[in-house]
């Protein structure tokens, strides 16, 4: 690595998901392996297992299973994050499985994910789990898709295979909301095309696979047009030195502010100026998503956490009435009329469920009227009333404060994602 | 034009300060757990960032298993002093005075495990509802599958296969009574990254990171400092080298590397062409295949 070269390096971070024996786990084995990313002890360790399990080759996929349940039964039942960096970027990967019951884990995974590799194997083409890995990817707003025909090899690295896999999946994907999308023949097995281009497909004058993660740009995928700054914090030293000092801490979710930016808090309505933003670098001329900062305003007025600082000529919904997609995680079904608490931003809030729409069948995209019994890993358009008004964009504005979670208030685990729509 | 985009040690930086605040807001009795190594030290650095110019509002705490190399504790103090933050000590020493646990015996005598123990009862006592850690999710496979919000049952245990989804940055801290969270701002960051931070922010780390002269010999081909707190067998002799730590725990189970980096760039230079993890001088994580998973269940760090 050259020097200082980490000053210019980016974050990306992607997600992955196959079919159970599409080969995830061999191509992030082999995305770790090929950029060097793999230490000698950890491949020393899976060498070992590999020998120990009678298999010929060292199994590149035994580097992503960390629990002792998933070596055993050779499947991912929990998304494993790993980390890689070339000179260009560090890259976040969020492993999640592929097989239906763990759907909840492909939706936790895809959530802060920038791009997401869809893995097709070559023989069998678009099958269920590839559309609904798609639907996935599409409902959480993944703004970069790549589709990664695998098992190459297995097909002769037929050209004819490939673009008949690529035609059906731009057909269904015509059906989505998906922005960019990218096709890339490959075998993880064998390497081609994921680091290394390959010679065994002529044809293919494309992108490998590590191009596309090292040059997508990612630079508008937060949005840096509508201002939002919901407060997570208020700091207040009370120290003699800062005797008055009053700030606002929290993540910018969305916009471009400014020292003398005009301000509007919400739920209040009180408009004010903003005095500076600071760190504890100093202050700031501009800070934007997702930068961690605290604002200061030129008005004393009373703000506290769950508050959203916001322009004055771009506000968010203010509602208290609301439909959302969810995403159900538990094994006790969604309750009609039931109340649970909900998460949104900085704030907390009760819910009362209204009323499920429908819920969508994942496979096909068809619309289910006759059934709204929400089960876990269902995906359903649901109606919500909140016990005070959230300030929200449309998700697919901003997943920040279009995002939501629904917790059981007995349990207080986590029980649903929700995406708002309106 | 200028373009919004944040260098990934920046985004890193953000995101660690938002759950840093993200703590302080929910949880009522939060701590952070500073062993005096690498990562707590850079966590504790971007708390005083997240809440500055207040003062950090939790306090430190070190369970110590009277196993330090004093370099570490030399360095703890300072930094704490320096902080202006209060420091609560967890003593393994003292929980086994009490009987609480039984020290181990033999050549591979480690109070690692113990550590546990002591980490648990200090929660208890203190009534804290969440500990901070700098663990990271690259150190270790088990590891790589921990929320940044780590929920823990009344008896201090984590269920992996039982963990809350986390989606977006929404993170769940709700609990019932006797329950904590273990919570992980650096959950993303990479020994690199770490390291990179360090000295992009210039950050003082304990000298024994660094390299220098030192007493040790060899077992199971790890190079052990030597100290007090280890029985040497006869077939150990012990010989001066040039070494660094690459992590710092306690001295009976951290190896030390061959190295001649005296600086910040250096380590930099040699981590990028490390072939060994850091934890790979753990003796503590060689123990099995599942290790880490095993003590992680139990309520290790």
């Amino acid at each position: 690595m050259e020097k200082n070269s980490y000053l210019d390096m980016e974050l990306l971070r992607f997600s992955t998901a196959g079919s159970v024996d599409d080969g995830k786990s061999t191509l992030i084995g082999r995305l770790l392996y090929d950029s060097k990313s793999i230490f000698a002890d950890q491949y020393d360790a899976i060498e070992e297992s590999s020998k120990r399990k009678g298999e010929e080759k060292v199994n590149l996929a035994l580097l992503t299973d960390g629990l002792r349940a998933e070596r055993e039964q050779g499947i991912t039942i929990d998304v494993a994050y790993r980390y890689f960096a070339t000179p260009k970027r560090k890259f976040i990967i969020a492993d999640t499985p592929g097989h239906i019951q763990y759907t909840r884990n492909m939706v936790t995974g895809s959530s802060t994910s920038n791009l997401s590799i869809i893995l097709v194997d070559a023989r069998n083409g678009l099958v269920e789990q590839t559309c609904r890995h798609t639907f996935i990817a599409s409902l959480l707003g993944i703004p970069h898709v790549v589709f990664c025909i695998n098992k190459m090899d297995l097909v002769d690295y037929s050209e004819e295979v490939f673009y008949k896999i690529k035609k059906d999946l731009e057909a269904f994907c015509s059906k989505l909301e998906v922005k960019d999308i990218q096709f890339v023949p490959i075998s993880a097995l064998n390497g081609d095309n994921v680091v290394n281009k390959s010679d065994n497909m002529p044809w293919y004058q494309g992108s490998t696979l590590m191009y596309l993660l090292e040059n997508i740009h990612i630079g508008s995928d937060y949005n840096h047009i509508d201002c939002r700054f919901p407060v997570q914090y208020v700091v207040r030293p009370q120290s003699d030195e800062h005797h008055d000092y009053r700030g606002y801490a929290g993540r910018i979710a969305g916009g471009v502010f400014k020292p003398g930016d005009d301000v509007i808090v919400l739920p209040s309505g009180f408009s004010s100026k903003i005095k500076t933003i600071d760190t504890y670098t100093g202050s700031l001329d501009e800070a934007f998503a997702p930068m961690s900062v605290t604002i200061t305003l030129t008005d004393d007025i009373d703000i506290s956490r769950g508050d959203m600082i916001v322009r004055e000529n771009n506000q968010p919904h203010v509602n208290q009435d609301l439909d959302a997609m969810v995403c159900w995680f538990n094994p006790r079904n969604l309750v009609l009329n039931g109340k649970y608490a909900i998460k949104h931003t900085s704030n907390d809030v009760r819910c009362v469920v209204k009323e499920v729409k429908y819920k969508i069948n994942i496979n096909t995209l068809h619309r289910i009227e006759d059934d709204k019994t929400v089960k876990m890993n269902d995906i359903a358009r649901i109606s919500i009333r909140t016990t005070k008004p959230l300030y929200y964009d449309k998700y697919s504005r901003n997943r920040t404060t279009g995002s939501l979670i629904i917790i059981d208030e007995a349990t207080n685990e986590t029980v649903g994602a929700g995406m708002i729509i309106e | 034009m200028k373009s919004y985009n944040l260098t990934h040690l920046q985004e890193l930086e953000s995101e660690a300060i938002y759950v840093l605040r993200e703590v302080a807001a929910q949880f009522e009795n939060p701590a952070l757990l500073f062993s005096g190594g690498k990562d707590s030290i850079i966590v504790a650095h971007m708390a005083r960032k997240a809440f500055w110019p207040a003062r950090i509002p939790f306090p430190l705490v070190h369970v110590d298993t009277g196993h330090n190399f004093p370099e570490t504790i030399e360095f703890r103090d300072k930094f704490v002093k320096e902080l202006g933050a209060t420091l609560v000590v967890g003593s393994v020493q003292k929980s086994i005075d009490e009987g609480k646990v039984v020290e181990e015996k033999g050549y591979n005598a480690s109070r690692n495990a113990l550590q546990t123990v002591t980490l648990l009862y200090t929660i208890e006592n203190n009534k804290f509802d969440c500990a901070i850690g700098g663990a990271r999710r690259d150190e270790e496979k088990a590891r790589a599958k921990e929320r940044f919000f780590s929920h823990r049952d009344e008896f201090g245990q984590w269920d992996p296969k039982n963990q809350r989804p986390e989606l977006w940055n929404i993170f769940n801290g709700r609990k019932h009574i006797g329950e904590h969270f273990r919570v992980f701002p650096i959950s993303n960051w990479t020994e690199m990254d770490v390291w990179q931070y360090i000295l992009h922010e210039k950050i003082e780390i304990p000298s024994i990171y660094l390299s220098h002269e030192r007493d040790v010999f060899i077992r199971d081909g790890v190079i052990m400092s030597v100290t007090d707190f280890i029985q040497q067998r006869d077939t150990e002799p012990t010989k001066k080298m040039i070494v660094r730590f690459r992590t710092i725990g306690d001295a009976t189970c951290t190896g030390a590397v061959e190295s001649d980096a005296n600086t910040v760039e250096k380590i930099i230079e040699e981590v990028a062409a490390a072939r060994t993890t850091e934890r790979g001088t753990r003796s503590d994580d060689k123990r099995s295949e599942a290790a880490m998973e095993d003590r992680k269940k139990q309520g290790y760090f």
